[in-house]
């Protein structure tokens, strides 16, 4: 279903399960039937190239598993990842940047290793000057490659991640919340950094956050996730100038506004269900204040063919025109 | 009688260690009123939490008062022995942490702790004790009381948990509120529903809180007055919609024009460079100099202070850094 030349991932009705039953023993005795847990419900999207698409939503909504999808450090359940790039050219930038640098080794050797594994052979000299370089490339200097991540601050290691990422030369980035652990004055500096980068280097991003203001300031396109589907996806700024599934203006509701501080608001009631046993219908309709009889026993179907506008939502396309 | 609940003078607050000492809180005097919520915000280590155990008298040894003042309406708390303390917490100042499981004991129902809580603090007898736990309870907004109180910590989502956790704090209806980074740990919609409720409360029992958060945005949406910390010192004291829309001192502007924002189009956040000093490397005269673009000859050689509202910065203090 490659419709589109310019995209460099297609994502086609993905679903992933876990199986969260009790064990076996338990089941037999007390009787419980096998649980599921449907992370992601089928979900469709596209990325192209050059591009950011970012992917929001609260925790559980399947933001995560969707990037683990991507890199395949999950198999998907159903459904298709196409990927029109080079697989050895896709990176992962993580959440904590203090678990996922190797505390044992310095942060040259860090930085060199996918160098090393994706050119075997290079002579060493080339190896520590294209390191020097990647250090300098991220704000940080070749003499800091001597160091070990324990001597870095939070930020200064996301900046060492980032680099351990471009060393393997890549052209598509999953960022899993990428600043979601550093202060804030920290995260400007390295969300300025990714998008100096991607300009320079051509680098597409799957872009995953729970903060709608840092995802407004990164990507090109939006797509806001509720209980393992995508219930909107629209271009950045007409999300924010028009949002249409009622989870949307939620979030965008929720958003503290520094333009206007000491606002009274009446925040939305209830909370996201389990995922393990969804709501029928619209799984959003017991929070949702335009609910009607059909979003209780009909779910919005997928709409694969659209692709930058869309919203899964029966009172919406009730009212609006997409 | 004056309104003033809580009167903090030069607290200094130390950590002796092999190294030498430490300072981790200096020269922080504020106050806070009957029903006031003071903000308490700076990015991590800049004193802020520190600042809310010194009051709390929950300081980890080796850490320490080492000098300065502590008044609860009028009576001196920080010279208090251990015991007398523990009394103290709870009965006249409530505490809210980031982790609710931390404040509650998963073995037993919430029920049952929000009563040993009333009972310990109050005349109230078992029937009385349980009346009022309901009460708070529905208060706080937990939906279905009869069925949830006889639940475990566990069975509650994390908002519903954080809900549980200001009831306790509510219990004995104390004169301070205490609530460190109480909203960080909750995803974005529930966030907004816990500030609301906590701005609801104190509003109508005139408690005075302290709210000690990274998050600007919260502090914007429910402080009066905040208190921005850096390095262990307070930047600036003054309203919120004065500190928010006209920062006085150079790390609150940067600190501001860091936060992606939904209304403007910029294609870069303002940064500040660098990142806060360590703790056993604090700059000589003010501690933000080495960053700031305004840093004068001053600036290296004395530390600008401040009492009340304002901001500890020589150029905001004299107008000139000569």
């Amino acid at each position: 279903m490659s419709l589109r030349p310019d995209a460099i991932l297609e994502v086609d009705a993905l679903e992933r399960r876990f199986d969260v039953s009790a064990p076996w023993l338990n089941r037999l005795i007390e009787r419980k039937p096998r649980r599921t847990l449907r992370a992601v419900d089928g979900v469709d999207f596209i990325i192209r190239r050059g591009q950011t698409l970012a992917l929001v939503g609260e925790s559980g909504c399947g933001k995560s598993t969707i990037a683990k999808l991507v890199t395949g450090l999950h198999a998907p359940s159903g459904g298709a990842i196409r990927f029109h790039g080079d697989r050895d050219r896709l990176q992962m930038i993580f959440q904590d940047p203090y678990a996922s640098l190797n505390p044992r080794w310095r942060v040259g050797r860090i930085v060199a290793e996918p160098l090393r594994t994706l050119r075997p052979g290079t002579p060493e000299a080339e190896v520590s000057a294209r390191v020097d370089e990647l250090l300098r490339t991220v704000g940080l200097s070749p003499s800091d490659g001597l160091k070990f991540p324990h001597e870095f601050s939070g930020g200064q290691r996301q900046r060492i991640s980032i680099a351990r990422a471009l060393a393997g030369e890549p052209e598509f980035l999953v960022c899993d919340e990428p600043t979601s652990a550093l202060d804030v004055s920290v995260q400007a500096q390295v969300l300025n950094l990714m998008k100096r980068l991607q300009k320079e280097m051509d680098l597409t991003y799957l872009f995953i956050s729970h903060d709608l203001s840092v995802v407004r300031h990164m990507a090109d396109v939006i797509a806001v996730m509720y209980l393992g589907r995508i219930v909107e996806i629209q271009p950045t700024a007409d999300l924010f100038a028009s949002p249409l599934h009622p989870y949307t203006r939620l979030l965008l509701e929720t958003i503290p506004d520094l333009e206007a501080p000491k606002r009274d608001r009446s925040p939305m009631g209830g909370e996201v269900p389990s995922p393990v046993s969804p709501p029928p219908g619209c799984s959003f309709h017991p929070r949702c204040p335009l609910a009607f009889d059909r979003c209780r026993a009909e779910r919005p179907q997928r709409r694969p063919e659209v692709h930058d506008r869309r919203v899964a939502c029966f009172a919406c396309e009730e009212t609006a025109d997409v | 009688m004056s309104d003033i609940v809580l009167d903090v003078r030069n607290l200094r607050v130390e950590f002796p260690t092999r190294k030498g000492i430490l300072t981790a809180v200096d020269d922080v005097s504020l106050t806070i009123r009957k029903g006031e919520i003071l903000g308490m915000v700076g990015e991590s280590g800049a004193g802020k939490s520190m600042t809310g155990m010194a009051i709390l008298g929950l300081l980890e040894p080796p850490g320490r008062i080492a000098s300065g003042a502590i008044h609860l309406s009028g009576d001196r708390i920080d010279t208090l022995s251990d015991r007398e303390m523990q009394d103290i917490r709870g009965r006249r100042i409530g505490a809210i942490f980031q982790d609710p499981l931390t404040s509650l004991n998963p073995l037993f129902r919430v029920g049952d702790q929000l009563v040993e809580t009333i009972r310990l603090h109050t005349d109230l007898g078992k029937a009385q004790a349980r009346a009022r736990a309901r009460d708070l309870m529905r208060e706080v907004g937990i939906p279905a009381v009869e069925e949830r109180i006889d639940n475990y910590p566990h069975q509650f989502s994390g908002g519903m948990r954080q809900r549980i956790v200001i009831a306790l704090a509510l219990c004995a209806e104390p004169e301070l509120i205490v609530a460190d980074e109480p909203t960080t740990a909750l995803d974005v919609s529930i966030q907004a529903q816990i500030t609301a409720l906590l701005k609801r409360l104190c509003r109508e029992r005139g408690t005075a809180v302290m709210l000690v958060t990274h998050d600007m945005g919260v502090i914007a949406e429910t402080a009066d007055r905040v208190a921005v910390m850096y390095a262990g010192r307070l930047a600036e004291v003054g309203a919120v919609e004065d500190v928010v829309r006209r920062p006085q001192h150079p790390y609150t502007a940067g600190l501001m024009g860091s936060i992606p924002s939904l209304r403007s189009e910029a294609e870069e956040l303002r940064m500040i460079p660098g990142a806060m000093p360590r703790l056993d490397a604090i700059p000589q005269g003010c501690a933000f100099h080495p960053r700031c673009e305004h840093a004068g000859p001053k600036c290296r050689r004395a530390v600008p202070r401040i009492d009340g509202p304002g901001a500890a910065c020589w150029l905001a203090l004299e107008g000139e850094t000569a």
